[in-house]
């Protein structure tokens, strides 16, 4: 009965059917508590206000409710905790209570059995502000050029246009500083090394000096020209001013240009608390992070993820192609063609950072110090591309997909069918036409595989990075709108890094956890993203190439 | 060595009658085209063809026909030297096209391969549009006047009687027609270079019957204009199209002649054995 029942072959499919679930249940719950993790964070949550009495006294605590942790009265007791009315557990609370310039600190834990009451009265604020976290406690008055010009019920009608006034400000500002007064910097360092090149070449004449020094003059004056703008705007950003109240009634004023956003959630509708919702994860999508990581958007990161790996693709697929055209259709398949796809394929089994200090000796120091040297002598003793970047990191990065994109290549190659190539061969092509006209076309599925996974592999790769051109703030893209544009030897920022760096290396690790799933939620969803795109181009010359089938 | 059981139930002289014409039998009248002198074909250490020597005449259907194995595609693959693209094979002999020793090292393979062109057993389209299926050796050549293919494609299509069924649709893909419209598209993409031999190795054999009748008319067509070299499992057809045939066996050319001389009065026992389905 037995025997049969396992000749009949159910037990085994039951034990297939049982691996895949595991496998499927696995991915689910890593994507699924990323994906809750990472959106939960953007959500306005209650700001509660609890009447607190400890052995200290009385106070009133205001912030948001983060975490509860239960302990039993005997692991309360071990860790000296005192536990009131034998109660048979401790509740702790952590409460985000914010206001770090006064307290010192964003996070506090309180004992539940302490709290006398709680409560989320609606008039209780959260400002997000420019530097020193969340603010919360309650808005008292709205000043305007230090005068009071709206108190109590009607200042929080007041403040939220001069709040959006002085972030247009703000804005402004920021964009003459960093655009058009950057772009003056860029062009001042320009012609210094233009300026410190001729002199090198000995070809800097009478004439050379007064056409750089005329240059360098049209640069001070619209320099001169920003800044007087700047002050007037700092003028005006400076003009309002909030007072609010900290739960223990202590009264601070907060000058409106350090104001990002100021909202009441708990006077919030499910309506208004979506649209808040979508408010926020559009700004962390495309807003500068600020306090160090910890605060603002990453905007910067997915930008330098994505142009990374598209810079990684574009080196890596001709590279890899021509090789496997090499491999397979031109080596004789000895010996040591043989050995040479064992070694291609123990490639990609090499560990990433072995790569990345591959990249940092090879291309950074050799390479790029080379470079530098030659093409650059004006900037010494400054680097050029002597130093971790852009460039060098794709290309650690296309090193080690090379493989992947290889024996993908190849695989696809050696698909194609004989009597195709001899039909071309027939009609009078050399080895050349058939292999650009015939064979490489229908193998462009194959190299798509290989690219697909070897962005897959990129996007996701961090360690060699860290070594050969990721930083954890990169003061400007890589990507704008000075000549020439895209700026290989620049550092920049990557997604997978930023986990690492908020998570791990912030000095603020409680405000920092949800970032952390945030981010990686922005991660995959980059790397699906980028899947996705290269699986269509893939499935569209797969259904032009359809494999010649009888 | 069972390829040839279908023979059993023939009469070849039934067969015989058939045909319109009696074929000539006096081999010495014919122009030649292609002569194979003493060839010899290695494929490593295996010897694959043993000292052929065959005068193959201009604009006539010579058919190879023997049992598998026995060498004929080897032959035919090289008269356009396809047998290049296999590192292990030696050859020794000659074989003149128009008097021209094709193994000669000033003779362009590509070249040679424009004037002898070849249809596979299996149709093999490339992935591509009908039309630049057809236009595809033109522009091997750099051919890329429009006006130029458009006339070559259809005269092409016409010639291998597959115009009418395409014309409507000839920026479709190749891959999208029938087992015998894609061998007539691979002739019509052979003749559209308009080379001066074509060699078909089991042109029908992937075909069903209907599609093979169609191709056996092309072929009578087609050696208005071309010399025609056919190899054949199916000794009906090398009845039906051929005006001379060989057969061969383990690598030797055992006899060669016309058609219904060999398949009526052949001079070896063993081609008689074989054409009789005594062996093979």
């Amino acid at each position: 009965m037995m025997k049969n029942w396992f000749k009949s072959g159910t037990p085994w499919v039951w034990l297939n059917a049982a691996a895949i679930s595991i496998c499927l249940i696995m991915v689910i719950g890593l994507v699924g508590l990323i994906a809750v993790r990472g959106m939960v964070h953007f959500w306005p949550v209650d700001i509660y206000q609890f009447q607190y009495q400890d052995g200290k006294g009385e106070k009133t605590i205001v912030g948001e409710w983060v975490d509860t942790v239960i302990l039993t009265a005997a692991q309360a007791k071990e860790a000296g905790y005192p536990i009131l009315n034998n109660a048979d557990h401790l509740e702790q609370r952590l409460i985000k209570t914010g206001n770090r310039d006064l307290t010192g600190m964003d996070f506090r834990w309180i004992d539940a059995q302490y709290i006398k009451n709680e409560q989320t009265p609606e008039d209780l604020i959260k400002i997000e502000r420019r530097e020193w976290g969340n603010f919360y406690g309650r808005l008292k008055a709205v000043k305007e050029n230090g005068k009071i010009i709206a108190e109590g019920d009607a200042a929080y009608p007041e403040v939220l246009p001069r709040i959006d006034h002085a972030r247009y400000l703000y804005e402004q500002i920021e964009h003459l500083q960093k655009k058009e007064i950057g772009a003056i910097n860029y062009a001042l360092e320009r012609l210094r090394l233009k300026q410190r090149r001729l002199e090198l070449e000995g070809a800097l004449d009478e004439q050379a000096k007064q056409e750089i020094a005329r240059e360098k003059a049209e640069y001070q004056q619209s320099y001169q020209k920003f800044r007087s703008q700047i002050a007037k705007l700092n003028q005006a950003i400076m003009r309002d001013s909030l007072v609010a109240e900290t739960g223990n009634g202590q009264t601070v004023e907060i000058p409106l240009k350090k104001v990002v956003n100021l909202t009441r959630p708990n006077a919030m509708s499910i309506g208004q608390k979506t649209a808040e919702y979508l408010r926020q994860f559009y700004a962390f999508v495309t807003e500068d992070p600020r306090e160090a990581n910890t605060e603002g958007g990453i905007f910067p990161a997915i930008f330098g993820t994505i142009l990374m790996v598209m810079l990684m693709a574009v080196l890596v697929t001709p590279f890899g192609v021509i090789a496997a055209v090499y491999m397979r259709e031109y080596a004789s398949q000895g010996f040591i063609t043989r050995v040479i796809r064992i070694a291609v394929n123990n490639l990609a089994g090499v560990p990433s950072i072995v790569y990345g200090v591959f990249g940092l000796g090879f291309f950074v120091y050799f390479l790029g110090g080379n470079i530098d040297e030659l093409f650059y002598p004006e900037a010494a003793p400054a680097p050029v591309f002597g130093t971790p970047g852009l460039l060098w990191a794709s290309l650690t990065l296309a090193l080690l997909t090379l493989p992947v994109v290889i024996v993908s290549t190849e695989e696809g190659l050696s698909r194609i069918p004989k009597s195709v190539r001899e039909g071309s061969l027939a009609l009078g092509a050399t080895k050349l036409e058939t292999l650009w006209r015939i064979v490489l076309p229908m193998s462009s599925p194959a190299m798509m595989t290989g690219l697909i996974l070897a962005v897959a592999r990129a996007a996701g790769e961090v360690a060699p990075l860290m070594l050969v051109g990721v930083v954890k703030l990169a003061p400007t893209l890589p990507l704008d709108g000075n000549y020439p544009f895209l700026h290989l030897e620049r550092k920049f920022m990557h997604l997978g890094f930023h986990i690492y760096d908020v998570g791990f290396q912030s000095p603020n690790v409680e405000a920092a956890r949800p970032l952390v799933y945030a981010t990686s939620l922005l991660l995959i969803m980059v790397i699906i993203g980028l899947n996705l795109f290269a699986i269509n181009v893939r499935n569209s010359l797969r259904e032009r190439y359809k494999a010649l089938e009888n | 060595m069972t390829t040839s059981t279908q023979t059993h139930t023939i009469d070849i002289n039934a067969l015989m009658q058939k045909q319109a014409e009696p074929k000539q039998d006096d081999e010495a009248k014919q122009e030649v085209c292609i002569k194979i002198q003493n060839f010899n074909l290695f494929y490593g250490e295996k010897q694959a063809l043993h000292g052929i020597n065959m005068d193959i005449p201009k604009k006539k259907v010579t058919a190879y026909i023997g049992p598998s194995g026995c060498g004929k595609s080897t032959l035919l693959r090289s008269i356009n030297r396809m047998n290049d693209l296999i590192d292990s094979v030696k050859i020794d002999g000659k074989i003149l096209l128009d008097g021209n020793d094709i193994y000669d090292k000033s003779v362009n393979v590509a070249d040679l391969r424009r004037r002898v062109g070849m249809v596979f057993q299996k149709p093999n389209p490339f992935p591509k549009s009908i039309y630049e299926n057809v236009a595809y050796g033109l522009r091997i050549q750099g051919i890329n006047d429009r006006r130029v293919l458009d006339e070559v494609v259809e005269k092409s299509l016409r010639g291998a009687a597959l115009w009418d069924e395409v014309k409507d649709r000839l920026n479709e893909n190749a891959l999208g027609m029938s087992g015998g419209q894609q061998q007539r598209l691979v002739i019509a993409r052979a003749i559209a270079i308009e080379p001066e031999v074509m060699l078909l190795d089991e042109p029908a054999s992937a075909l069903d019957p209907i599609s093979t009748l169609k191709i056996e008319e092309l072929i009578h067509e087609l050696k208005e204009k071309y010399t025609i070299v056919i190899v054949t499992h199916n000794m009906q057809q090398a009845a039906r199209v051929s005006d001379y045939t060989a057969f061969m066996y383990m690598g030797d050319l055992i006899e060669f002649g016309a058609t219904n001389r060999i398949f009526t009065n052949p001079e070896k026992q063993q081609t008689e054995d074989y054409i009789t389905g005594r062996y093979g």
